[in-house]
């Protein structure tokens, strides 16, 4: 009795009569579509038409709407249509489909290709604008949250600031001080390699001190913490944005921005010096020990050189930088955080885009100052 | 596919499950007939989730047997979960929409996998099921983050009969609706019931569903089934906790008019 389903039709003069059997069902839906397609593309122009159902064996909405939409197509085709030896276990399941899908789809006329890129440009454009207010306006937000807790000290989250802390400054100490200190060696490593050849593997020293003290301990660390706490800020504040507490926070008469960002930044800002400090530590201590093992060195000249080498200035220089590129990741990290909308999908894309905007702006960063120091003569 | 094979579509027996140190379910048996609306009631944290999401094969269970159209649960799961997947439809308490997909994309994925149909039927069936549960077409471009709780329950219910299922599974349907909604949703229910002959196992809280809708109501309390039968049945039984629930302040609002 059962096989799959069969679909055919038969010529009786003016009158072309469709004949479907079998199981008419989901799991059949592949040889469904394509025997509907098939029969009734074939199928001649005759004066009406008749859909036989007296042998559907099982039938479910897919099959139903196959069916309605021979009916339709025959209707559109100006033939008077009738249904026969519909089972009436069918009956309603068929009326209930022959209500459905009624209006026309609305046309979704395909634009242009060229105008499609220039749009795409333009909004580029001005979504740039956004960024910088969107920007502008957590920082503006920040400031005030600022002032409002300098005129109300007790105010402050100090066990959520303290907590932030833990999290991306102690805990990040063991990861930025290897990668640091194997930078370091590196930076030794290739500086003597090259240097050498000029017999000038002395210079090595300075150009580990000034190079690292001043621009990479700190860019390195900036970026570091930026892909490892800034993308954690932007993935805790986008869910809880996902997850309407927010809101919820709002309507409990809270600033998010007081409760959740100002913490999470100021956390950020003290760590970050104290991070960079220690990543400069650690790659002074990798390329002393390149300069030692690989150079052959020793500590106490590595030690007295780089003596020579270096002045506070220098220090000072990456130091003072430091909290800056903090201000900067806490910033895009929470704007983009209240950015998320409602589908993971947003979440994924704000986390990405937070890592790439920080990242680029602490170079960015990294650039004005190298300019504003040159010029001050530090 | 065969019909009359098995006339009990899920059977349970003696079924435990726990967390950790705590036992929720404690030798549950249940049987849930072919084509029938059975509805579950219990106390909140009752586990009535926690059954249904063990019947689905999404919690382990430790000891018992379940039994889905006569085909063991251990060895349709082995099988792989696509096959059986395709018998079943879910409304999961909170809707579970894929949040990066509009409404009809969320009803056309389980086809989509399945079905190996052209895009322009996908749409035409997504469409209709969407307006089988009430929905507009316009309502089908929406992201889920962009519907009311309303419309995220009927696209979670046309995701779950996107395949056209033999059982469906709603956890708690009705709850979050005004009464006209959830009255509306009841009747969807029983008309999709009636049409497509399906089985529906339903979590509810809500008596006028078991009043209106479930041709049988089971009771859970204390890790076990403690009554089961028509409505009637449970109006009558003397478990403590049915009568309490039954005949509770809120329930006896409405119990003359059941009748
Ligand atoms: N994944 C889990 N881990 C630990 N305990 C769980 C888990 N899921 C559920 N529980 C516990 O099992 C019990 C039953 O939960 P369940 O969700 O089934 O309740 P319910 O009857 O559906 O209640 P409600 O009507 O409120 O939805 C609860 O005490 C819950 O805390
Ligand atoms: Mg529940």
């Amino acid at each position: 009795m059962s096989g799959g389903p069969l679909f055919s039709f038969a010529i009786s003069g003016e009158r072309v009569e469709f004949v479907a059997t079998g199981p008419w069902i989901a799991a059949h839906a592949e040889a469904l579509e394509l025997l509907v397609s098939d029969v009734t593309s074939k199928a001649p122009a005759a004066r009406s038409a008749a859909v036989n159902l007296s042998g559907i064996e099982q039938l479910d909405t897919l099959g139903a709407w196959l069916l309605e939409r021979v009916i339709r197509v025959c209707k559109e085709r100006g033939q008077e249509t009738v249904v026969v030896g519909l089972s009436p276990r069918f009956c309603s399941l068929f009326d209930t489909v022959h209500e459905l899908n009624r209006d026309p789809p609305a046309s979704h006329a395909k634009p242009n290709r060229l105008i499609a890129v220039l749009e795409g440009v333009g909004r580029a454009t001005a979504d740039l604008r956004v960024d910088l207010l969107a920007f502008l306006d957590m920082f503006g937000a920040i400031s005030m949250a600022i002032l409002r807790v300098l005129s109300r000290p007790r105010s402050f989250r100090l066990t959520s600031a303290v907590h932030h802390l833990y999290r991306v400054g102690w805990q990040a100490v063991p990861i930025i001080a290897l990668i640091t200190f194997l930078i370091g060696g590196i930076i030794a490593q290739q500086g003597i390699f090259h240097f050498r050849k000029f017999g000038a593997d002395a210079y090595v020293v300075d150009m580990v001190g000034i190079l690292v003290l001043r621009e990479i301990g700190v860019l390195i660390v900036s970026i570091m913490v930026a892909g490892r706490s800034g993308s954690a800020y932007t993935a805790e504040l986008g869910s809880m944005k996902m997850r309407e507490e927010i809101d919820a926070l709002r309507t409990m008469g809270f600033d998010p921005v007081e409760v959740l960002i100002l913490p999470r930044v100021l956390a950020l800002i003290i760590a970050l010096p104290i991070l960079a400090f220690l990543g400069s530590m650690a790659a002074l201590y990798g390329g002393g020990l390149v300069a030692w093992l690989y150079g052959g060195m020793s500590p106490d000249i590595f030690l007295a050189r780089l003596r020579e080498a270096i002045s506070v200035t220098h220090f000072e220089v990456g130091m003072i930088k430091a909290p800056f590129m903090a201000l900067v990741i806490g910033i895009v990290a929470c704007s983009e955080g209240l950015r998320v909308k409602g589908s993971a999908e947003s979440l994924g894309l704000q986390t990405t885009t937070s890592v790439v905007k920080s990242i680029f702006l602490v170079i960015v960063l990294d650039g004005v100052f190298a300019i504003f120091f040159a010029s001050i003569g530090m | 596919m065969d019909a009359s094979a098995a006339p009990t579509a899920i059977q349970v027996r003696d079924l435990v499950v726990g967390f950790g140190q705590r036992t929720v379910l404690d030798h549950l048996s249940l049987d849930v007939h072919r084509g029938e609306i059975l509805g579950l009631v219990g106390a909140s944290g009752g586990g009535k989730s926690v059954l249904l999401r063990t019947i689905i094969g999404l919690i382990p269970k430790r000891e018992g047997s379940i039994k889905i159209m006569g085909m063991e649960l251990d060895q349709a799961m082995l099988q792989g979960t696509q096959a059986i997947g395709r018998r079943w439809g879910i409304l999961f308490q909170q809707g579970a929409l894929f949040s990066s997909l509009t409404a009809r994309q969320n009803v056309q994925f389980p086809m989509r996998e399945n079905l190996g149909i052209s895009e322009s039927l996908l749409d035409e069936l997504a469409t209709a099921k969407l307006e089988m549960v009430g929905l507009s077409r316009d309502d089908g471009d929406k992201f889920p983050s962009e519907l009311s709780g309303g419309m995220t329950k009927r696209v979670a219910l046309a995701r779950a009969l996107a395949l056209d299922p033999e059982i469906v599974f709603l956890d708690e349907p009705t709850s979050g609706l005004d009464p006209i909604s959830a009255g509306d949703f009841d009747a969807l229910i029983r008309t999709l019931h009636q049409t497509l002959g399906l089985t529906v196992f339903m979590v509810t809280h809500d008596l006028d569903s078991l009043h209106t809708v479930c041709d049988r109501v089971a009771a859970l309390a204390d890790g076990k089934i403690v009554a089961v039968g028509p409505m009637t049945n449970l109006l009558a039984s003397t478990h403590p906790w049915v009568k309490s629930y039954f005949h509770g302040d809120r329930a006896r609002v409405r119990a003359p008019s059941a009748n």
